[in-house]
């Protein structure tokens, strides 16, 4: 019964939530409903029995790029009204991609529940959710089964990391960096003069 | 008979990958060379990627030399090593280091001499050879999406051109969408089988399926299928070709037009194929889509090239249509078939690289220039230059006895063998059609008024034209010495 009656209770707010956030008119109120339905959804995940997933969504997109949005969302200075003009005349066209999209879905999931041949493969692939905690089970075959992907993904990341610095970093002319060790090493009998000015004449 | 050798243990895993591993380290080690030696460093660690992939195809020959004959699969299923990933290896590096080569001259003239660019093209190539090796869904998306991201900041690479960052932007927003699809497909194919890996997904689609998870088998690999053709730009998912083509540096649309085409038209023919083997008489859906993907793009291939007038557009459209011809081979779905589909790129990318350098070298004193009209009067100027550059094009609309017309020959003999006379009917009209805008290139080429010499070329590219040349013209002498490879090739994935 709990547990029904919080299925319910989150995917509402996700449901909810995620339309609030296409529709909300203030950009910053989006990223919050964003925020919302990824809670939600955490929620949901929790109550699948995979914790491990649940606490990934809130700390990796709620923690880090939700709120990256937001303050890209409240640094650019875009109009978001007139953006939203278009939406009108586009709205046939994607509610048309919606239906096909929906209509797919339904079609995709109508037969997974005719073709029970594959449960039981599915259970034998997922790991035993009763003997293991997510993390664990995760832990046993990421470094063993799945080392090879694992590796693969680092490299990818390696590759977003240098054609960032590629495609934006530039060393522009008569900018103070801070150099440390130049800073360390400088010398007092160099850096400071003593002098002694007469009363009332100045240096 | 069909043997698999299964690697249980990582370290011997690790063996299997030795080339990937040698790979990755040292792209890593370029890096921190470039990164600690700064600008100025373009230069060695050009020649220090070049090095780094004539190694990898050392130790790639080493592990053909080492009996690899049948399918032998490593990382518990996810990487699999056979005459196939390894014949399209061979190309992958080829194209990598025609690439590496071509670039430097360009890159310092151009003041665009940063040492990431040797860098990147050396992961990009490392995940073609991921992509080619994938045996499991999750390595084919990991290799995929680190070519992908590669060749995504390389189209923008010179960041300071608006045509170049568009181009980049435009790759990577279209790029995103059919990651998009290809991961629909892929969850699509884990949701009805239960695995992502190819071995078991085989046996899964060879059993006894109801029809709803056959249906849902067919929309997953119809998805997948989409995302590959995006990436070997084959219609209807080739819009973004021609922009990407005209707006990246040269050299780097030189590195687009071959190796990552390679990389995807192998993992197009192990997913097809290789997953759903056609038994006699049986049509497996796959055929369908691949029949109708190919029509569309050797049609479109043939007509929107007609009006191009940048050369680098014209040869999109081109390769566009002949992903087209190298996937009539494909439709037919035997071993002859996929046989033909690896002559035909190893003919493509000797051919199209040729073309490339030719490109290159069409700079006078002013700077690049991309007009076909810019090559009025080459013969006059450039006997030797221009004479290669009208075989090429002759090999390209597939004139015997030049390379292109046995490529084209041995794709569409098998269709002709499964049956697609129509398809093979269509492929030789749009072929004729093509035949057009290559030979009113070589009228330019050859009868309008010169229009002033090009500047000399450096040594590196003269070297690749020429065994680019060699190759196109010399192909129907030596022609059994590739069909032995390929064939062999071929036959490991049946």
């Amino acid at each position: 019964m709990l547990p029904t009656i919080a299925f319910y209770l989150f995917s509402g707010i996700a449901v909810g939530s995620g339309l609030m956030m296409i529709s909300a008119r203030n950009p910053v109120h989006s990223v919050l409903y964003l925020i919302l339905a990824f809670f939600s959804s955490a929620g949901l995940f929790v109550l699948l029995g995979a914790e491990f997933l649940a606490m990934l969504l809130v700390v990796v997109y709620v923690g880090a790029v939700a709120v990256l949005f937001l303050f890209v969302v409240m640094m650019l200075d875009i109009d978001f009204v007139q953006l939203r003009q278009g939406m009108m005349q586009n709205l046939p066209a994607s509610a048309t991609v919606g239906l096909i999209l929906l209509a797919e879905l339904i079609l995709a999931f109508t037969a997974r529940n005719g073709a029970g041949e594959t449960a039981e493969k599915i259970a034998e692939a997922a790991p035993m959710a009763e003997q293991t905690a997510n993390t664990n089970a995760l832990g046993q075959v990421i470094y063993t089964d799945y080392f090879f992907m694992f590796q693969t993904a680092g490299l990818i990341l390696l590759v977003a990391m240098i054609g960032a610095i590629v495609l934006t970093l530039r060393h522009r002319e008569g900018v103070r960096r801070q150099n440390i060790s130049e800073q360390v090493n400088r010398d007092p009998k160099e850096a400071v003069v003593l002098t002694n000015p007469r009363p009332g004449q100045g240096l | 008979m069909e043997t698999i050798k299964v690697i249980d243990s990582l370290h011997a895993s690790l063996d299997l990958a030795l080339p990937e591993v040698i790979m990755a380290l040292g792209a890593m080690a370029l890096m921190m060379y470039g990164v600690f030696r700064g600008e100025k460093s373009f230069s060695a660690v050009s020649w220090g990627a070049f090095g780094l992939i004539v190694v990898t195809g050392l130790s790639v020959m080493d592990l053909a030399a080492n009996d690899i004959t049948v399918r032998t699969i490593g990382f518990s299923g996810a990487f699999v090593v056979e005459p196939f990933s390894i014949f399209l290896k061979y190309l992958i590096l080829a194209g990598s280091g025609a690439a590496v080569l071509m670039a430097m001259d360009f890159m310092k003239r151009e003041k665009l001499a940063r040492f990431e660019y040797p860098v990147l093209v050396v992961l990009a190539t490392l995940g073609m050879m991921i992509m080619v090796s994938a045996n499991d869904l999750i390595s084919l998306y990991m290799g995929l999406e680190l070519q992908s991201l590669a060749l995504y900041v390389l189209a923008a690479f010179n960041r300071d051109s608006l045509r170049s960052t568009e181009s980049g932007l435009k790759y990577f927003v279209l790029g995103a969408v059919s990651s998009g699809l290809l991961l629909y497909g892929c969850s699509l194919l884990y949701g009805f089988t239960g695995t992502t890996n190819f071995d078991a997904l085989a046996k899964v689609a060879a059993g006894d399926l109801s029809g709803s998870a056959q249906m849902g088998l067919i929309f997953g690999i119809t998805f997948l299928l989409a995302g590959l053709a995006f990436k070997i730009s084959a219609v209807p998912f080739h819009m973004w070709t021609p922009d990407v083509y005209e707006g990246s540096p040269t050299p780097v649309v030189a590195f687009f037009a071959a190796a990552p085409k390679i990389a995807a038209m192998g993992l197009f023919i192990r997913v097809t194929v290789g997953l759903f083997p056609v038994s006699e008489g049986v049509e497996q859906p796959w055929q369908q889509i691949v029949v109708f993907v190919a029509i569309a793009s050797m049609v479109l291939g043939a007509f929107a090239a007609i009006g191009q007038t940048n050369i680098k557009r014209l040869m999109a459209y081109s390769s566009i249509g002949h992903m087209g011809y190298a996937l009539v081979g494909l439709s037919a779905g035997t071993k002859e078939g996929v046989d033909g589909v690896l002559l035909y790129m190893l003919i493509y990318l000797f051919t199209v690289t040729g073309v490339f350098v030719c490109i290159l070298a069409m700079r006078r004193k002013e700077g690049m220039v991309e007009h076909i009209s810019d090559l009025a009067g080459m013969s006059q100027n450039h006997k030797i230059g221009a004479f290669v550059l009208s075989m090429l094009f002759f090999s390209l609309a597939g004139i015997p006895p030049l390379a292109g017309f046995w490529g084209k020959l041995f794709v569409f003999l098998p269709a002709i063998q499964a049956g697609y006379i129509l398809l093979v009917v269509i492929g030789a009209l749009a072929s004729v059609v093509s035949a057009f805008y290559y030979l009113r290139i070589v009228k330019i080429i050859y009868f309008d008024e010169p229009e002033g010499a090009f500047q000399p070329q450096p040594m590196a590219l003269r070297l690749i034209l020429a065994v680019s040349a060699i190759f196109t013209l010399g192909l129907t002498l030596f022609l059994q010495v590739p069909r032995e490879w390929t064939s062999f090739a071929a036959g490991s994935l049946f």
